[in-house]
């Protein structure tokens, strides 16, 4: 080997030598490197780190609470819970992350049936606020066969989950709703409004009635879990809990029975019935017809089904019972009288000729009795009795609007008395200033004679009939109207027991001669059992007295000159049937009002309805099923 | 010594028996103490990774078994006697790549494998790892060192052809890989400073050409690597989920199988490419620093043996396998740390997989067969 080649290859090891040392070098200077990452990630960082892998593994999970259960007064459950099982995505777990929901719901839809607005209403859900994993609802109450069905395909379905959940239900259902209310689906208005942090579990909120006056109180509060879930958010293990409080329970004065009798005097009747317990003010039923299913409204009622019962003629949707105002006609008649002889403006033994007509001035307008040819001579007793209108008239004309008002406002009229019922309205107490405010005229003396009888500006609602004739039997005696009797066992008496705002009451009526009562409780017991009353149909033949007061209503102005054929008019404009009464006459226990919309007379119309509310209350006697009356 | 051997020839027999075994079979007891070391701790950790599945870690060990075997069996062949055959393999290589390309088969929209009726499935891109510095050792060392600017642009071509091909199956991290092996055999036959450094301005002036050659998820990649929190739930997962998991893991570690990163999924690839994850979730920095010394001692005496080997072919042969290791090390441990985008590459002797256990092992071979045939100190 020659000396140049060894020199070559001397310096080539020498060279490739020093080549191993530089790759020594860069070994050691990238080790270190990677060394000096894994410490600023595990020493540096570590807290930061031990922080993330706990909430990766460690969810916070809201619990909902159970909502308080509804019952009768007799412990009838009237509202509660049961499971129903919902269809729901995890979008994070979905084939395709987030891009995955079309192709999902897509194949979804061959399972099981979803529409146009399942889909609508699940994309709106996921664009609210919420936390990663957890399942956004697509479709309710799926039946036993669907969640079969999609069982048996899970598989196929990564991130679809089948979740039961208890939601509101009413046994008793439709006779009910407008009585209790009902519960919806939580919206984006309410979604403001609540507490967002309680209700972080739960899906539906009161929306009417009952459930949405206690609300707070059914609800209860939330609870909490610490969970150890896997990456996909399956729950390993809890490792902490608050359990959550549930609702308060509620019991109604509210009677199942009466409340179904009620329901089904109703049926196939456009009309309200109202009774109160006069002992408490209690609601032993509140009724209003046509009515609906209150449960399809938890779940989602479908736009079709829904629009059906908005746009009907017969507004099912409307709670006749508490917003209904009707011109009250005769059935204040007890009170006009009231107002007059306490005023001192009629003397009590106040009579008039009546030919079947008054005139405020000779030769002027005919304000018409009901009976052509009239009641002959008429006392208060009688004008009761026979609901004698020109009597009416006379003292109306006597007495002009205030005293009129004033003692009407005392029985209620013009306010809202029930304590727990959001939607109740106050109907309209005209007084001069209302008139001139909304009319924007002066009290005419026609004024005070249409409010004599019940009708022109005066309205009331079938709830404050039924307060107007409770606090007549009561003689005065006043009581807040509510519906709750108690919660979780605990008596209340008035709202403000548990925290809530009682309503305004009037103060008691007490009169200037106690004796006044009296009188006016006869004329009612005698319009029952009287020979002449016009609800002696109604009251003959009962093992009980009762007292009343019957009031036709007109719902068509009729001209000068004009009989009045109801034949001949279209039922649209038949004038509606009033009756306010209470059972028995003495030591009563049940009020009512009762109101059929274009149903004839309050004698013919709603005295009969009463009287069986009556015998159901005191004997006992049960409305047969489908009965029309 | 024949008289002694006649008078003591048990005591003869004691005094080499050590020596002689590792001899005969040309083992250099160094690396297979460290790779012992290597593999148990790896089962270790692959019994959690693989969610304390016995049957993961029994498969394995027959793996194990199989590439033991097969480097024992590499170890018994003299490479300078084979050396020959290397444009032969290398041809060969390329048809299969090619293979792959045209008939190949796979999963996740890659294409790797290649299945020949009567044969077990395998990667081709796998052989290459070792044909492909064998085929530039081999070009290099019949030519003058430091090598011409003409062998160098052809053993540069040696090594892009099946460089590109795997990356087109797309295979980014063996690609990778076998490039570097290549590159490092160039490196060592003496390339000149100045080249290397053209070749470094050169490959960061042609990134902006490679990016755009790029598929989809390669650009995907690295851009989640550059900014993983802009999708955290998608691509970004896999590189803030096992940062987590290395992090919480701190300096002493969860616990054997206390991992919950890696036990309540959050990590993806525990098994595999992300398993260092679940050593430093459980093990801490101190588990993690225990590996990477074993392998740092595999790094050096791979470098002694470079070292010791006198032919030019066993030296750059020698230095690329140890540096091609370090890569594996490299590569996996900084992408699944963070430091690095995240490419396939399995954490050497420790990952689930039979396939690259095998070739890891055979380079390993040839390293020993390299040392049991140095020249001895006389």
């Amino acid at each position: 080997m020659p000396w140049s080649t060894m020199d070559t290859q001397r310096q080539e090891v020498s060279q490739f030598k020093a080549r191993l040392w530089f790759a020594l070098l860069l070994i050691v200077m990238l080790f270190a490197g990677l060394i000096a990452r894994l410490v600023y990630l595990q020493i540096w960082q570590h807290q930061h780190y031990v922080t993330q892998s706990d909430d990766n593994r460690q969810q916070l999970q809201a619990i909902a609470p159970t909502r308080g259960l509804i019952y009768d007064t007799n412990g009838v459950l009237l509202a509660g819970n049961r499971a129903s099982h919902s269809l729901t995505l995890i979008p994070e777990q979905l084939e395709g992350g987030r891009r995955g929901i079309d192709t999902t719901i897509t194949n979804l839809a061959k399972v099981v049936t979803i529409d146009e607005d399942d889909i609508k209403r699940f994309k709106r859900r996921l664009n609210q606020p919420r936390r990663p994993y957890s399942p956004v609802a697509l479709r309710f109450q799926m039946s036993p066969q669907e969640i079969a069905k999609i069982t048996v395909n899970q598989h196929r379905f990564a991130g679809v989950r089948i979740v039961p959940t208890l939601v509101r239900y009413y046994p008793l259902d439709e006779g009910f709703v407008h009585a209790l209310g009902y519960v919806g689906r939580i919206n984006d208005r309410e979604l403001a409004k609540i507490d967002g942090s309680n209700y972080s579990a739960t899906h539906h909120i009161g929306k009417l009635g009952i459930e949405r006056f206690y609300e707070t109180e059914l609800h209860g509060t939330v609870g909490h879990q610490t969970v150890e879930t896997n990456a996909r958010g399956r729950v390993l293990q809890v490792l902490e809990r608050l359990d959550p409080v549930p609702g308060k329970d509620i019991t109604l004065y509210l009677d199942a029975q009466l409340q179904q009798t009620a329901a089904q005097l109703l049926q196939g009747k456009r009309g309200a019935i109202v009774a109160l317990d006069p002992k408490t003010g209690g609601v032993l039923a509140m009724a209003s017809a046509p009515s609906y299913g209150a449960n399809q409204f938890v779940t989602g009622i479908s736009s079709a089904n829904y629009k059906t019962l908005r746009n009907s003629d017969d507004l099912p949707l409307f709670n006749r019972a508490l917003r209904g105002r009707y011109p009250p006609a005769s059935t204040v008649k007890p009170v006009i009288a009231l107002a007059g002889m306490d005023s001192g403006i009629v003397s009590r033994k106040f009579s008039l000729w009546d030919p079947g007509y008054y005139q405020l001035t000779e030769g002027g307008r005919l304000y018409r009795d009901w009976k052509e040819g009239g009641h002959g001579r008429v006392n208060m007793h009688k004008s009761i009795v026979e609901s004698v209108d020109t009597y009416y008239y006379a003292i109306a004309h006597l007495m002009g609007n205030t005293p009129m008002t004033k003692y009407l406002a005392q029985f209620g009229l013009g306010q809202i008395t029930i304590a727990d019922q959001p939607e109740a309205t106050q109907a309209v107490l005209p007084t001069k200033q209302w008139k001139r405010i909304n009319r924007n005229a002066s009290w005419f003396p026609g004024d005070s004679l249409n409010m004599g009888i019940g009708q022109g500006f005066l309205s009331a609602t079938p709830t404050q009939l039924a307060t107007m004739a409770m606090v007549l039997a009561n003689k005065g005696q006043w009581h807040q109207i509510r519906m709750i009797k108690a919660m979780d066992d605990q008596p209340v008496t008035k709202v403000s027991d548990i925290g809530r705002k009682d309503p305004a009451l009037p103060n008691n009526v007490s009169l200037k001669r106690s004796s006044d009562w009296k009188r006016i409780h006869n004329a009612m017991i005698d319009v029952m059992h009287g020979q002449r009353g016009t609800g002696r149909r109604s009251g003959a033949n009962s093992s009980y007295k009762m007292a009343g007061k019957t009031g036709t209503a007109q719902v068509l102005g009729i001209k000068q000159d004009d009989t009045y054929d109801a034949s001949k008019i279209a039922e649209k404009f038949r004038d509606h049937g009033l009756y306010i009464g209470w059972a028995p006459a003495k030591n009563p226990t049940i009020v009512i009002a009762v109101i059929i919309e274009n149903g004839g007379g309050g004698s013919s119309a709603a005295a009969p309805l009463a009287r069986k509310m009556f015998d159901a209350r005191i004997l006992g006697v049960q409305q047969e099923a489908h009965n029309d009356g | 010594m024949a008289d002694f051997q006649r008078w003591a020839p048990e005591a003869r027999k004691h005094l080499q028996q050590g020596p002689r075994l590792w001899v005969k079979l040309r083992l250099d007891p160094w690396l297979l103490v460290l790779l012992l070391a290597i593999m148990s701790f790896g089962l270790l950790v692959l019994y959690s990774g693989s969610g304390a599945s016995e049957a993961a870690v029994q498969k394995q060990l027959v793996r194990y078994g199989v590439a033991l075997l097969g480097m024992v069996m590499i170890t018994q062949i003299n490479l300078r006697k084979v050396q020959r055959w290397m444009p032969f393999l290398y041809v060969a290589g390329l048809l299969m790549l090619l293979a792959v390309l045209l008939f190949g088969v796979g999963a996740k929209g890659a294409q790797r494998w290649l299945a020949i009726p009567g044969l077990p499935r395998f990667q081709p891109a796998e052989i290459m790892k070792l044909v492909v510095p064998l085929t530039v050792a081999w070009y290099l060392a019949s030519r003058p060192r430091p090598p011409h600017l003409i062998h160098v642009i052809i053993a540069m071509g040696l090594v892009v052809v099946p460089v590109l091909l795997i990356a087109k199956q797309p295979d980014l991290g063996t690609s990778l890989l076998i490039g570097s092996s290549g590159l490092f055999v160039i490196f060592f036959a003496g390339l000149l400073w100045r080249y290397v450094l053209a070749a470094i301005a050169l490959g960061a002036a042609g990134f902006p050409v490679m990016w755009m050659g790029m598929r989809e998820y390669q650009k995907q990649r690295v851009l989640t690597f550059l900014d993983p929190e802009s999708d955290p739930l998608g691509a970004g997962w896999n590189i803030i989920q096992s940062k987590i998991a290395i992090g919480s893991g701190g300096i002493n570690g969860k616990g054997w199988l206390q991992g919950t990163q890696s036990h309540l999924d959050f990590l993806p690839e525990t098994h595999t490419d992300f398993i260092v994850a679940v050593l430093a979730e459980e093990f801490g920095l101190i588990g993690v620093c225990l590996l990477l010394t074993l392998y740092f001692l595999v790094l050096a005496r791979g470098l002694i043996i470079a070292g010791y080997a006198a032919h030019p072919f066993d030296r750059m042969l020698a230095a690329s396998l140890t540096l091609t290791f370090f890569v594996y090390v490299l590569v996996n441990v900084g992408m699944v740390s963070g430091l690095l985008p995240v490419v396939g590459v399995p954490l050497p002797l420790v990952s689930y997989g039979g396939t690259s256990a095998v070739t890891l092992m055979a380079s390993l071979g040839l390293l020993m067969s390299i040392h049991a045939r140095r020249p001895q100190p006389t």
